[in-house]
């Protein structure tokens, strides 16, 4: 896999996220209150809405636009709602931190 | 011929493995030790018993010089190996003794990590590794005064907890949010902070040291904040690094440790590697299990056996007198696994399982660790535990028992502890009257004793005091819990704030027992706002628990954009404000201008990078930000009144003014927006905001209550008021009642129609004493409430919000 480093886990607020921006849009890099580390598309399955910026709890997000709540783990939403985001690889090595990009991202670059 | 097996350390690790060796096949090598040390095999572990004086040197001893020599041993005690010559297979040390080895053992444990801060070489800077490392702490205890431990783990708070015994003055330092997050989640850490408080540890979380004071010796310990803290002694305990640069120069494969396979072999197959300094399939260990399981395998390869080592799950138990705590596995968080937690406030338990596919996977239990050992049994051989799983959680003996009892925290409290704040009334009180009286309903409790009986909001307390105290024969109304991490209200979760002085989100969430360990994004901000509400002067508020837009200043909008709203005091402005305003939007070409209902002008489709420079230009044009995004003081709005209208009594804009000058900042349970009117024909619409004044020429005119929203409602008549000093503290009392009591996202409309309009007449209007304590609090807390946030922001505050983490271009990408 293509691991790009994006920085180290102590730039990500605990219960929070940043965002790393990418030629195919926005990655929203969440770190759980334990230390976990997900990435996902920065980009509510229901009207787009920002995940970054929402409310972490557990290994979830709440989107802050109307309240879905998404799996960090699968990008699925929970609850009675249904949708799915994107999930990216992440790779956390002694708190450095990489993300793998798919091929779209590869293709883009060609 | 006899084989030589010679060992570089003499620590724990090669201890076991030789007494293993030993059993097996005594007599199978000639066995040399090189121990840099001048001592034998002691059990580093029991490190922190000697420095607390809880043990002394000799009880620690696992090999004494005898063992030695009866298993015919060759001990080079203070002997430093320098070199390892795989070709010719000998070891030397620094003193120059070189011996032959047909297989060799390298053990050298681990170098802690001494951070390259200015200072740290001077005299009085410890690590805390070994026996002299002790020997320095105790003999600087015995003048006493004040010691710093950089670093809140397991070996950083016994350091503090062993000086602390011997007389020091201890302060904790350590980097992150909550102390041993590497072995326990953010509720436990409050409990064991809590602990060791009690202990007289003070703990500084979230300090990072800039620098070691002190010119002769130490003197103290500079944080990056500025803070500094006097001290004589500093102990850094931030970690360990594989010691294995011996290996490393002997051209052996080393990554962070020293590599080797299953059977601790490594790319020499003469040398093996044991211990602290060895990586087994990525993963250097430093606790002593995995350690000990090791050296069993060595020890049975040695003698010609193939025994894997597969890796070691590993718990940890704090060695700290009095504290109980257990830590083991894996407990993040995750949609495939379920947590099951129990927290018994009064006891001050805390008990965590993390199950996946009716597995245990983690644990974590503090106060009461008896079942610890059960549950890592359970956790190491993967035991299904979908047959027990709803006593699971109260332990081994505990099989088939009753449901938790929902009203073990208000049973818990003090017989002093308020239970009614407007009408003064404790708990023992209450209890007293329904066992002295045989009061059976609510309305007989509120006609004895008065509580609940004014605003109400007490009532699930009251009623939960009934069911303790009168049982079954009690069956109280359903109160709707403020989320599903609780079967507590939100009234009932404000008052025990107040009642058990509980101070931060985890201190609530254990008290009261919250059933998640995180919460949710439906109770965090609750409890955040009551917090800052309760405890203006004390409480840090949680930014991670606040929605996007009170964490970033700023109005989030459908297309992730922001809008900006500066503050126009009373709506008024002037032609430099606009110039200001006109060439920002010029300069960021924010898209769209909008003036609001609230009378200022509203700045949308702002980039969220931008948000910081946007607000430096505003703030140079004098603007502070104007909250349009808050649960707190919005607008007021206002009417040109007797300044300019001929219709107008009194000065409406400057009363105004006045008010917003006074309230800005303020947190609310929702959002508060107020008006004044110069003459009763209203052109503020003072009468549909939540709180209103419509000037007359015998004073002011408050009202309060309206709606014109969701709801459409005009306003109730509070009282009349002659001067505007009166009118100010009046309002700025009703406010402060309303902070207090209402539930969170509660507008002021639907808290004073459930409460009663003429109960908060009552206590505004009518009671004096009432109506100042409101004031007074509500003064207090603006202290710390009226900070400008966008000129923190600008200053460099929460820098990281408004940056991404990084940038990916194309080719990067395509690399």
């Amino acid at each position: 896999m293509n691991w790009i480093s994006i920085g180290h886990i102590n730039e990500i607020p605990r219960r929070g996220a940043r965002c790393v921006k990418t030629p195919d849009g926005k990655i929203a890099v969440f770190r759980t209150a334990e230390d976990q580390v997900f990435a996902i598309e920065d980009h509510c399955p229901h009207k787009g809405g920002p995940l970054s910026q929402g409310i972490v709890h557990d290994a979830s997000v709440t989107c802050p636009l109307h309240n879905f709540v998404i799996s960090l783990e699968t990008g699925k939403a929970l609850g009675a709602d249904e949708g799915q985001v994107k999930t990216i690889p992440v790779r956390n090595v002694d708190g450095e931190l990489s993300i793998a990009l798919g091929e779209a991202a590869l293709v883009a670059a060609e | 011929m006899t084989e030589k097996l010679v060992i570089i350390g003499n620590g724990m690790a090669p201890g076991r493995m030789l007494e293993e060796l030993f059993e097996k096949a005594p007599g199978l090598y000639d066995v040399t030790i090189f121990n840099a040390e001048p001592r034998v095999n002691y059990d580093r572990i029991m490190l922190s018993p000697v420095l607390s004086g809880e043990k002394a040197y000799e009880d620690i001893v696992i090999h004494g010089d005898d063992w030695y020599e009866t298993h015919g041993v060759t001990l080079h005690k203070g002997a430093r190996v320098t070199g390892i010559d795989r070709a010719n297979k000998t070891v030397t040390s620094a003193a120059g003794v070189t011996v032959a080895y047909d297989k060799l053992v390298i053990a050298t444990g681990s170098n802690p990590f001494i951070i390259p801060v200015p200072g740290h070489t001077l005299p009085g800077v410890l690590a805390y590794r070994d026996l002299d490392d002790v020997e320095t702490m105790l003999t600087a205890c015995r003048t006493g005064g004040p010691a710093v431990v950089i670093g809140g783990g397991i070996l950083g708070l016994e350091a503090a907890y062993g000086l602390k015994r011997q007389g020091m003055d201890v302060t904790v330092i350590h980097l992150s949010d909550t102390i041993m997050e590497r072995q326990l989640d953010p509720p436990a850490a409050y409990l064991l902070e809590k602990a060791l408080t009690e202990r007289g540890i003070d703990i500084i979380t979230k300090a990072n040291t800039r620098q070691i004071l002190g010119t002769e010796k130490v003197e103290g310990v500079e944080l990056e904040d500025g803070r500094i803290i006097p001290a004589h002694l500093v102990v850094m305990a931030v970690g360990i690094r594989p010691s294995a640069q011996l290996a490393r120069e002997a051209g052996l494969a080393v990554n962070r440790g020293i590599v080797v396979d299953d059977g601790m072999q490594t790319s020499d197959a003469s040398i093996f590697a044991l211990g602290e300094c060895a990586e087994h399939r990525g993963i250097c260990y430093g606790l002593v299990a995995p350690l000990y399981e090791s050296a069993r395998v060595l020890a049975d390869r040695l003698v010609g056996g193939s025994e894997e080592y597969k890796g070691s799950v590993v718990n940890t138990k704090l060695k700290v007198t009095g504290i109980n705590l257990f830590s083991a596995g894996d407990f993040g968080e995750g949609p495939d696994r379920e947590e099951i937690v129990l927290r018994d406030a009064n006891a001050g338990i805390y008990k965590r399982l993390i199950l996946k596919d009716n597995r245990i996977i983690g644990a974590v239990l503090y106060g009461e660790t008896a079942d610890g050992s059960w549950f890592f049994d359970m956790l190491k051989r993967g035991t299904d535990i979908s047959e027990m799983r709803d006593t699971l959680i109260f332990g081994q003996a505990y099989q088939g028992g009753s449901p938790l009892d929902p009203t073990a925290a208000v049973a818990a409290l003090p017989d002093d502890a308020e239970i009614c704040g407007c009408n003064g009334v404790c708990k023992s009180k209450i209890v007293g009257a329904i066992t002295g009286k045989g009061l059976t309903s609510l309305d007989d409790v509120r006609a004895h004793t008065k509580a609940s009986a004014s605003c109400g909001s007490c009532t699930g307390l009251v009623e939960q005091l009934m069911v303790v105290t009168l049982g079954d024969a009690y069956n109280p109304a359903a109160v709707t819990p403020m989320c599903g991490c609780t079967h507590l209200g939100h009234d009932d979760v404000r008052h025990l704030i107040k009642a058990k002085s509980l101070k931060s989100i985890p201190a609530v969430m254990q008290e009261l027992e919250w059933k998640t360990s995180c919460g949710c994004a439906k109770c965090r901000p609750a409890l955040n706002y009551y917090l800052v509400c309760d405890w203006p002067d004390e409480y840090a508020d949680d930014y991670q628990s606040r929605f996007i837009n009170e964490r970033v200043h700023a109005n989030i909008q459908k297309d992730g954009t922001y809008s900006v709203v500066p503050r126009m005091w009373g709506g008024v402005t002037s032609s430099a404000e606009l110039r200001a305003i006109a060439d920002v939007v010029d300069k960021f070409e924010i898209p769209m201008v909008k003036v609001t209902g609230g009378q200022r002008i509203d700045m949308l489709g702002i980039q969220k990078e931008d948000l910081p420079a946007v607000w430096a230009d505003l703030g140079k044009a004098g603007f502070v930000s104007g909250q349009a995004y808050a649960k707190g003081l919005r607008t007021v709005k206002t009417c040109v009144g007797s300044d300019w209208c001929r219709f107008g009594t009194q000065d409406s804009t400057g009363l105004g003014i006045k008010l917003e000058k006074f309230m800005w900042g303020s947190w609310t349970p929702a959002k508060v927006k107020l008006a004044v009117s110069g003459c009763p024909r209203n052109c503020a619409e003072a009468t549909c905001k939540d709180i209103g004044v419509i000037c007359v020429d015998s004073g002011y005119e408050i009202h309060f209550a309206g709606a014109a929203g969701l709801d459409i409602k005009g306003t109730e008549v509070l009282g009349l008021v002659r001067t505007e000093e009166e009118a100010l503290e009046h309002i700025v009392a009703l406010t402060q009642m309303y902070r207090e009591n209402a539930r969170y996202l509660e507008r002021i409309y639907k808290w004073a129609k459930r409460i009663g309009y003429a109960e908060i007449r009552r206590q505004i209007m009518e009671d004096e004493v009432k109506r100042k304590v409101f004031y007074d609090r509500f003064v207090f807390s603006q202290k710390f409430a009226q900070v400008d946030p966008w000129s923190e922001r600008v200053s460099g505050k929460d820098k990281h919000e408004f940056k991404p983490m990084a940038t990916i271009g194309y080719s990067q990408a395509a690399e």
